[in-house]
């Protein structure tokens, strides 16, 4: 199990080549990639704080409770942090597993709890000034499915 | 003494990301308490406390939780990651 998180930047193609080269004979490689999107207004930039210390050990407690629940060969969670610009990739998840299920099932769990448990605060930086992005009620309720 | 962290507009609007805090509060309701006592902004930062997320030792928990024992108090509002 993998976890990094770090200001700089990641190259998804190679870090999940690299991940699933290494997974053995699991079968199954699920990723998926948040990148900074474009917001009404013109996003010129993003900025994301966290709370080192507490990051590292939130995201390793979410990924054993997946594996907890799934049965999985590996995971990695990269998050960045810091100034990002829109289309640069914000962060990445990758599961393997014997079968696909547990495989989609454990990186969407990943992503609902790395949305709402892992300390990260993102703020968007635009042509009108800088706005801290709020939390979504249906990313809490996401939540309650697991 | 406890050390006390600030998070996102929490920080911005105290204006400071750290401190450290002699305290007697036995809850963290009781340590807001004496911090919006101090200034107005703390009265700003704690203004509403359903907008806010606490943690001790880096550990989520809530307002009513004691403070015993505690070197970390982190106050922020709820987590955008992903």
């Amino acid at each position: 199990m993998t976890v990094r998180v770090d200001p700089a930047r990641f190259d998804p193609g190679a870090e999940l080549n690299a991940f699933s080269k290494g997974v053995g004979n699991a079968g199954a490689v699920v990723s998926f990639t948040g990148v900074v999107r474009d917001v009404a207004g013109g996003l010129s930039a993003m900025e994301i704080e966290h709370y080192p210390g507490m990051t590292e050990k939130a995201i390793a407690a979410i990924v054993d409770e997946a594996k907890s629940r799934w049965t999985l060969a590996d995971a990695l969670v990269i998050h960045r942090y810091g100034r990002l610009e829109a289309g640069e990739m914000i962060m990445m998840v990758a599961t393997a597993s014997r079968h696909r299920v547990d495989a989609f099932q454990a990186a969407e769990y990943l992503m609902d709890y790395l949305k709402s448990r892992a300390p990260f605060w993102k703020k968007e930086l635009t042509r009108a000034g800088s706005e801290w992005v709020e939390a979504r009620d249906e990313d809490e309720k996401a939540l309650d499915r697991w | 003494m406890i050390e006390v962290l600030y998070f996102a507009w929490v920080r911005e609007r105290i204006g400071i990301p750290r401190e450290r805090i002699e305290t007697g509060a036995a809850t963290v309701a009781e340590l807001v308490d004496e911090l919006r006592a101090r200034e107005d902004r703390y009265v700003a930062a704690f203004e509403d406390l359903r907008a806010l997320r606490v943690a001790i030792d880096q550990e989520l928990t809530d307002f009513s939780a004691p403070l015993k024992g505690a070197r970390e108090v982190a106050f922020f509002p709820p987590m955008t990651g992903g």
